[in-house]
């Protein structure tokens, strides 16, 4: 089959023409270092099948981190055409990794991207010229909207081979530099609205403010949005539809068999309480869709605009300062966000930082004190019962931590945080029906994945129980539970789910009767003390077996630690 | 811009991303404390390390 290699700079629009090219569904944001990872789609040529790889974003075929090493391996291993998608409001930078694909040989037919946009940019270029020039097929496009799309199919099969000797970066940008002169004109264009907010986002003395007030609403909307799906769609369809039927299966079922516990759980005064009966159709349906759903919708909606808008790397340089206290750099904030969601994402985001010490930093402060958004909703719903206070107790202990740890690491660990170098894009208003795709892919992740996840863990914990397995380690862990923590030990059956998943584990705590400063303390330790399996397999993937293994010790070690000291404390 | 002192690796990111002896460059921001600096070049903007940006000389148009 052959291969086709979308290569180009970052954030020039690679996954939006991948999308177009492929119908594939992948994440289309304004940041650079959206694509951290290949990703393949099919389609067809003139009969054949053919694979398209959408490639991590480049400026040269020699890379500076991981992102863009996965590009240049692509590169080398196993590609038949290169599409090489530019940014035509950014020719003369775009043109040098042009020249070097060029000089690779591979057959090439370029997508100059953004199209669409030269025209406000006050940029004019002679697209002849450019073709004659190159001597490759280059097909304006525009991948937001597909303008463009069909005729770059076409042109694929006029790529070809091109000899260029290999020349020196010198020459190349000379090479550039005449390229330009030929071919593009410039003309002046006024300030607009956009470039001024732009300004002043991120100047300090606006764009700490501008910050401030972006986060602070974003987190009203989150939990507005999130609120209001809970207790007025979600919260009266489990308790007026679905309870009354699960009565009645209860009944067919007959209590105190297998099936029943498994099925249906507890009966909690003859009636199911969806937070403690823990059934696979109860608790294991109530607690994905009815209280974490909701928070998951809100959360991706919030964040998808933020990316799409552009405004995730400002918010990088903002921070810069105080994350070079950690040992990160500001662009370390970007995994942080993507972990708020869930932190898988957020472990693969961890490529965009450039060395291995700074991955380790940001991929263990991110599995030790930024919960998940499924963990924050449960959170949200077992301990903001009790009262607003405690939630905020528990996120700002976690926050706390964070900062410690990272000064702690940035002090221990050999070497310094890097210096911050990275693209700020354009604002764009975001788009309507691209937010709601990439949410509704979101989401369609969650439903499939997260869900199985949660009846997979509340089945096995109901196994668990019938071997009595819980109660033996129970026992051999009680030390800890009881004697640090100050949990009842039953506790343990939280800390096992939370392997396999951290917001059923959080509802686990719902049964056992908890004191409100017990369910705090349990709370928060089940956000430290490990990463879920998911997280936990990509970060052997990315840290390598030796760094995970310290870092999930030193998991363990702060949840021991931070614990014990919030119950003597609280 | 007349130049960037430093060593090879350093030039070889900076020329990569597009900042390279011969543009016109334009401050837009700095952060307090020695944060990054914002620039523009062309028709982009680059946030550069305190560090690093000190590193390029200019001569004023």
């Amino acid at each position: 089959m052959k291969k086709i290699l979308l290569m180009g700079n970052p954030n020039v629009g690679k996954s939006a023409i991948f999308s177009r090219l492929t119908g594939a569904r992948v994440v289309i944001s304004n940041y650079p270092g959206t694509t951290v990872e290949f990703m393949q789609g099919h389609i067809r040529l003139r009969g054949e099948e053919a694979l398209v790889i959408d490639v991590p974003g480049t400026y040269t075929i020699k890379p500076t981190n991981k992102a863009e090493e996965v590009a240049v391996q692509m590169l080398g291993r196993d590609g038949d055409i290169v599409i090489n998608v530019v940014d035509a409001t950014n020719l003369e930078r775009n043109l040098y990794l042009t020249l070097q694909l060029i000089e690779s040989g591979i057959p090439m037919v370029i997508a100059l991207n953004m199209w669409d946009d030269t025209k406000h940019c006050g940029i004019e270029i002679n697209l002849e010229k450019l073709k004659a020039i190159l001597d490759v097929p280059v097909i304006p496009t525009c991948g937001l909207s597909g303008e463009g799309i069909k005729e770059l199919v076409e042109s694929l099969s006029k790529a070809k081979p091109r000899e260029k000797k290999i020349s020196s970066a010198e020459k190349r940008w000379q090479e550039i530099g005449k390229i330009i002169g030929e071919i593009q004109k410039l003309h002046h264009r006024h300030h607009t609205f956009l470039d001024s907010l732009q300004d002043l986002s991120i100047k300090p003395s606006t764009g700490i403010p501008i910050a401030i007030a972006v986060l602070f609403l974003s987190f009203q909307i989150i939990r507005f949005i999130g609120e209001g799906l809970i207790s007025y769609l979600f919260e009266p369809l489990f308790k007026n539809l679905w309870a009354p039927l699960m009565l009645k299966l209860s009944s067919i079922l007959d209590p105190g068999t297998f099936l029943h516990q498994i099925l249906i759980g507890k009966l909690i005064e003859n009636q199911i309480d969806f937070g403690q009966s823990f059934g696979l159709l109860t608790t294991g349906l109530f607690v994905p869709l009815a209280m974490v759903l909701p928070y998951i919708f809100s959360f991706y909606i919030v964040l998808g605009l933020l990316e799409d808008a552009g405004y995730l790397p400002r918010l990088a340089v903002l921070v810069d300062n105080i994350m070079h206290h950690l040992g990160l750099h500001g662009y370390a904030i970007i995994p942080m966000m993507l972990g708020l969601g869930c932190n898988v994402p957020g472990a693969l985001a961890t490529r965009l930082l450039e060395g291995r010490r700074e991955k380790f930093i940001a991929a263990t402060l991110m599995a030790i004190a930024i919960p998940c958004m499924a963990q924050t909703a449960m959170i949200i719903g077992l301990v903001g019962e009790r009262g607003g206070g405690y939630v905020a107790i528990i996120f700002s202990t976690l926050f706390l931590v964070l900062v410690l740890k990272g000064l702690l690491l940035n002090k221990l660990l050999k070497g310094r945080s890097p210096e911050i170098l990275i693209e700020i894009p354009p604002y764009r208003s975001p788009q309507f029906k691209a937010v709601i795709k990439k949410l509704w892919m979101r989401i369609r992740g969650f439903l499939t994945v997260a869900v199985s996840y949660v009846l997979l863990g509340i089945l096995f914990i109901n196994i668990l129980y019938t071997l009595k397995i819980i109660e033996f380690s129970a026992r051999f862990f009680s030390p800890i539970l009881t004697g640090i923590w100050g949990l009842p030990r039953e506790a343990i059956s939280a800390l096992i789910v939370g392997f396999l998943r951290k917001d059923v584990a959080v509802g686990m705590l719902g049964p056992l009767n908890l004191t409100t400063k017990q369910l705090i303390i349990g709370s928060t330790v089940l956000a430290i003390y490990f990463p879920c399996i998911a997280t936990f397999i990509v970060l052997i993937r990315e840290l390598g077996i030796k760094d995970m293994v310290k870092s999930a010790l030193l998991m363990i070690l702060t949840a021991i630690i931070v614990g014990g000291l919030m119950n003597l404390i609280l | 811009m007349a130049e960037i002192q430093g060593g090879y690796s350093i030039q070889r990111r900076m020329y990569a991303i597009g900042i390279r002896p011969g543009k016109k460059i334009m401050k837009v921001s700095s952060q307090l404390w020695r944060g990054p600096v914002t620039v523009k070049v062309d028709n982009f903007q680059v946030a550069i390390g305190f560090g690093m940006a000190s590193r390029i000389i200019v001569e004023l148009l």
